[in-house]
């Protein structure tokens, strides 16, 4: 049987299908985001910026995209 | 006038040290609730401020564009310290601290762990155990905590960088509610003491640096005035006003009046 093309992550709280095979940095752009302006946590780890290009996202991560807003 | 203030507090009093980073205003402000982000930046460039407050939140993915902070204040012009406010917990504290510190811009944290939704007061048994945590971790820690000196203490043992009584509620401008225990927190304090939260108008900032507190923190008493822009003028003042009236040392209040002129040399 082939392989689905898509696969299912939970991003901040939702569910999203995105292609199969992506990076972290390939997921912001699709996601039109820029990789300097947020912070991502994959599965409760930390990613360290360096290393979006190589941590590949598959199926089932919870991901959580985080920026810097307004506060007190 | 304006950069007059700065440079006459520069020539009477020192800088304000937090974990070796030097400050020349002893204001630091948040970015939170303003209308516009204009207004924000024009208010705080009115402050003086030169450490600003952000907080942690989830990309709103539907609108992306815009909506962070970074795209109206500059890092470059501003230090960045990044808080924990909604945590309820020392663990959620905890992975917001470490969120913030993967932005790359310092190792510095506002700690706040609210422990009550109607108060918005501290748990500072969570406070303190996400404090030691984070010391640990290597963050220099400026921990948001009530006006008891006993938590300011150990606090300060954990290792904080700068210990932040409240004046009264976050967001309640209701001004400095316990001069007296701010007063002591500062007496038996080494780092510095930053009075944050409730701070409603101007005097309350000079009244709150007459304790001899090293700065005040503040986000409503901006955001939240009729003219912010305004408003963080009087403050920035107002600071000054207070940190030097503390510095001089006050005269003693007598409850009788004293002639400012000489009894002697009245005509007969």
């Amino acid at each position: 049987m082939k392989e689905a093309s898509t696969i299912r992550v939970q991003v901040n709280g939702k569910e999203r299908e995105v292609e199969r095979g992506l990076t972290v940095d390939g997921f912001l752009e699709r996601l039109d985001l820029h990789p300097g302006m947020v912070v991502v946590e994959l599965n409760r780890e930390i990613l360290e910026r360096d290393s979006y290009g190589r941590v590949g996202v598959s199926d089932g991560d919870t991901l959580e995209l985080v920026h810097f807003v307004g506060g007190g | 006038m304006v950069e007059a203030t700065i440079e006459t507090a520069r020539v009477l009093d020192g800088p304000l040290v937090i974990g070796g980073v030097e400050l020349r205003s002893r204001l630091i402000v948040g970015t939170g609730k303003y209308a516009t982000n204009e207004v924000m930046v024009d208010a705080i460039r009115a402050s003086g401020a030169e450490m600003v407050t952000v907080a942690v939140r989830r990309v709103d993915l539907d609108r992306t564009k815009e909506e962070g902070i970074l795209h109206h204040l500059s890092p470059d012009e501003f230090f960045l310290l990044a808080n924990t406010a909604g945590c309820y917990t020392a663990d959620d504290a905890v992975r917001y601290a470490r969120l913030a510190r993967a932005a790359g811009f310092n190792d510095f944290v506002k700690l706040e762990v609210i422990g009550d939704e109607t108060t918005l007061l501290p748990d500072v048994q969570a406070t303190l155990e996400a404090a030691r945590t984070l010391t640990e971790d290597g963050f220099k820690v400026m921990a948001y905590t009530n006006d008891d000196l006993i938590t300011a203490l150990r606090l300060e043992d954990a290792g904080c960088v700068a210990v932040m009584p409240l004046a009264s509620p976050i967001g309640s401008g209701l001004g400095v509610v316990n001069p007296y225990f701010i007063r002591e927190i500062k007496k038996r304090l080494d780092v510095p003491v930053i009075v944050d939260a409730g701070v409603g108008t101007a005097s309350d900032a000079c009244v709150t640096m007459e304790q001899g507190v090293d700065g005040v923190l503040m986000n409503t008493a901006l955001a939240a005035a009729d003219g912010p822009v305004r408003m963080s003028h009087a403050m920035k003042h107002a600071i000054v006003a207070g940190r030097l009236a503390f510095l001089a040392g006050r005269m003693p209040a007598r409850e009788i009046a004293v002639p400012s002129s000489p009894s002697k040399g009245m005509l007969d």
